[in-house]
């Protein structure tokens, strides 16, 4: 019984300190989904975006002045990262392995990039719940892969970090879509649904 | 479709009505499911829905990304034409 006391009393400890930095995942009010909805974030992503995209293309050499859409759509990523402030994992995952890589480039150790990817993968064949997989339990494997840096998250962080990437996501569509419209003057094709409001 | 995981140490114990919960936020945004009546569910098939969903917003993202480089391709940075694009965003 004391045990489970000084437990929760630790535990709530974490989560205020948590709170504090801002950090929390687990209450769900803390986050706000309805945020990537807004226009003004809309508003404030394009700008970003523009200005992220314009950047690339300066930093591009000026032989090859055509940037791939690889650089585009990494720095769209970028941008959409740290429009979520660091609250949520998969924006905080997206900037650290952009980090991860540009260090790797810059002492052009490749074997500190090899090495993490084998760890990694030992890691992963440890467990021995290898073999028997259920349906669902494979399904949220797949997702977590998905959703970037949530692949040991509890399920309902998953589930959470997963509602919140996805408007992340169609705002970054709709905003980028936006963009061509202006510059190509022609409604652009959605290839999933159209408009969600 | 109800599991307790203790995975983790010391977290709050993780309640099925949670998990419904999140799995009928989760619905809501997928719009391949929204339509449908939300008894006739079940996760594994919001679980599928959402993985194909993301998927599909991927590959949205990497087609405008494409189109969005070929586009930019011909605007010089520090062009006229970048600051009226720039205004008219922000409109």
């Amino acid at each position: 019984m004391a045990s489970s006391i000084s437990e929760t009393n630790f535990e709530e400890s974490k989560r205020i300190k948590r709170r504090k930095t801002g950090d929390e995942l687990r209450d769900p009010d803390t986050i706000d989904h309805t945020r990537w909805r807004s226009e003004s974030e809309q508003r404030i992503y394009s700008t970003k975006l523009f200005e992220a995209i314009r950047q690339v293309r300066r930093n591009s050499s000026p032989v090859n002045k055509v940037s791939s859409g690889r650089d585009i759509q990494d720095a769209a990523d970028r941008v959409l990262a740290v429009a979520a402030k660091g609250r949520t994992r998969w924006s905080r995952a997206i900037l650290a392995s952009r980090l991860r890589l540009r260090l790797a480039h810059n002492n052009k150790k490749h074997k500190k990039a090899r090495l993490a990817k084998v760890t990694g993968s030992i890691r992963s064949k440890m467990p021995e719940k290898k073999r028997f997989i259920p349906a669902l339990q494979r399904k949220v494997k797949v997702l977590s892969r998905l959703v970037p840096g949530c692949r040991k998250v509890s399920f309902p962080n998953l589930l959470e970090e997963t509602t919140d990437y996805i408007s992340a996501l169609e705002m970054q569509v709709r905003a980028m879509a936006a963009l061509t419209e202006l510059l190509t003057g022609s409604p652009v094709d959605r290839l999933a649904s159209t408009s969600d409001s | 479709m109800s599991s307790r995981r203790s995975r983790q140490s010391g977290t709050s114990r993780i309640t099925d009505d949670q998990i419904i919960d999140l799995v009928s936020k989760l619905r809501q945004l997928v719009p391949e499911i929204r339509n449908r009546r939300s008894d006739k569910v079940p996760a594994s098939k919001v679980l599928q829905e959402t993985c194909n969903y993301i998927r599909n917003l991927h590959r949205e993202v990497d087609d405008l990304s494409e189109r969005l480089s070929q586009l930019l391709a011909t605007i010089d940075a520090e062009s006229a034409e970048a600051s009226i694009i720039r205004s008219l965003i922000t409109q």
